[in-house]
């Protein structure tokens, strides 16, 4: 027969949902990518869902979950340091005490928005000032930073805030405060780790889990295949993304990950410190480490608290414990022109996808 | 962040390969993959494919979705 429509498909796949869910207690299923979130809100598919189903959001936006401690490390480097400084744009508004990287750049700061680290590295080769590019991302980003440093550019270095995502998940779980039936796991992250690195939190936590892609239908499909695992007890773990996930992930890719990181207790804003999920960079290429590079700059850095971010409530967002509507700052104090935290800064952010598709 | 978005191979020069996203040509490295070739279609993430679109497993896809919503009740 002839393939099936995507309306067909939304359409049918909702009425099936709708049925599963007839008398049933209350499901919450989290998804773990800002991607999701957006396909999510743009085509109001919560809206599909009865309202015994839940589809929370996770701390899935790696811009979100950089502790402000880093972000000022940043920007005491920035200040301390003749350098060029280069980060992704996502990154570059995010506030500490109403002050971000755009705002050291307008006060005459070398900071450079590139859309790949090599283009920083290229601005390395060509410079004799040090470069510091700022490592973002979960395990789909990391592998390009451990090649950049792998190539051994001279005056090239990283300040890693990279995190692990599959230690998050499972410490999102142990806290069991969100009460998460069900797991949409993310899809580019996934194409690295691959199946099998979700294969430990299937068998110790029993919790369902589908990867999925990030079309509408994507989302629903999962949706339905994690309400019938729910219901029927099964710990499923199943790739709906397999256009482009492999069981095994990229090996070449984890590969360079693993040569060129290890695993430390950091934080997260919103968790706390996550065991395991630090993307620091190994000692035998302390060479191209920030962190170790410009140790003396940061002898003198304080930790400060932003009294701006008393009232910002991104942290339970990114916990799914609430909503953003629930936050008192939500488009009052805080909008998309002027942000107070992350999760309203980067287009990966459940608050500021919320602001942009309405409906809330 | 975790944004990536597919394109087609068009021409390769080891470890860097132009990749075109329907029409948006663009310089991406990749070495992170085995066994490219031209005409591949591959999932590009801050200027690395990241990995190879499988066309068979869009199909695969295809079929469930026609057991979900055609015979399962």
């Amino acid at each position: 027969m002839a393939e099936l429509s995507v309306k067909e498909k939304i359409k049918g796949i909702a009425e099936k949902i709708r049925k599963e869910m007839e008398g049933e207690r209350e499901i919450r299923i989290m998804h773990l990518c800002g991607t999701h979130e957006d396909t999510i809100t743009r085509f109001n598919l919560r809206s599909l869902l009865p309202p015994n189903l839940k589809l929370l959001s996770g701390p899935g936006c790696p811009v979100c979950i950089i502790p402000d401690s880093d972000l000022q490390m940043v920007f005491h480097l920035i200040q301390n340091a003749n350098i060029i400084f280069t980060t992704f744009g996502d990154m570059a508004r995010v506030p500490f005490e109403g002050k971000s990287l755009f705002y050291y750049k307008s006060k005459g700061h070398d900071i450079r928005i590139v859309y790949s680290i090599f283009d920083a590295v290229e601005i390395a080769k060509n410079s004799d000032k040090p470069v510091v590019h700022f490592g973002i991302g979960f395990e789909t980003t990391m592998p390009s930073t451990a090649l950049a440093i792998l190539d051994g550019v001279e005056n090239f270095t990283v300040f890693s805030s990279h995190r692990y995502f599959i230690p998050a998940m499972e410490y999102l779980l142990s806290l069991g405060e969100a009460k998460i039936d069900g797991f949409i796991n993310p899809g580019h992250v996934s194409t690295i780790v691959g199946v099998k690195a979700y294969e430990h939190i299937k068998n110790r936590y029993w919790v369902p889990q589908v990867i999925a892609g990030f079309e509408p239908e994507d989302v629903m499909l999962a949706v339905y295949q994690l309400v019938k695992a729910i219901k029927n007890g099964d710990s499923a773990l199943i790739n709906e993304y397999s256009r482009a996930v492999k069981y095994e992930g990229n090996l070449k890719a984890q590969q360079v990950m693993d040569e060129v990181f290890e695993k430390e207790d950091w934080e997260w804003r919103g968790l706390g410190v996550v065991p395991n999920s630090g993307g620091a960079i190994k000692d035998k290429y302390q060479d191209y480490d920030a962190m170790k590079v410009f140790e003396d700059v940061f002898k003198d850095f304080e930790l400060k608290e932003d009294t701006r971010k008393k009232a910002c409530r991104c942290g339970e967002v990114l916990r799914g414990l609430i909503t953003p509507s629930d936050c008192p700052l939500f488009m009052k104090a805080c909008t998309p022109k002027d942000p107070i935290g992350p999760c309203m800064v980067s287009f990966e952010g459940t608050c500021n996808i919320w602001a942009k598709y309405g409906g809330y | 962040m975790c944004l990536a978005v597919p394109g087609k191979v068009e021409s390769i020069d080891f470890p860097f390969a132009i990749v075109d996203f329907n029409g948006t040509k663009k310089k991406v490295r990749i070495d992170l993959l085995d066994d490219l070739k031209v005409g591949d279609y591959v999932l590009v993430h801050v200027g690395f494919a990241i990995q190879k679109m499988d066309e068979e497993d869009v199909k695969e896809l295809e079929e469930i979705w026609k057991q979900v919503l055609e015979t399962e009740q």
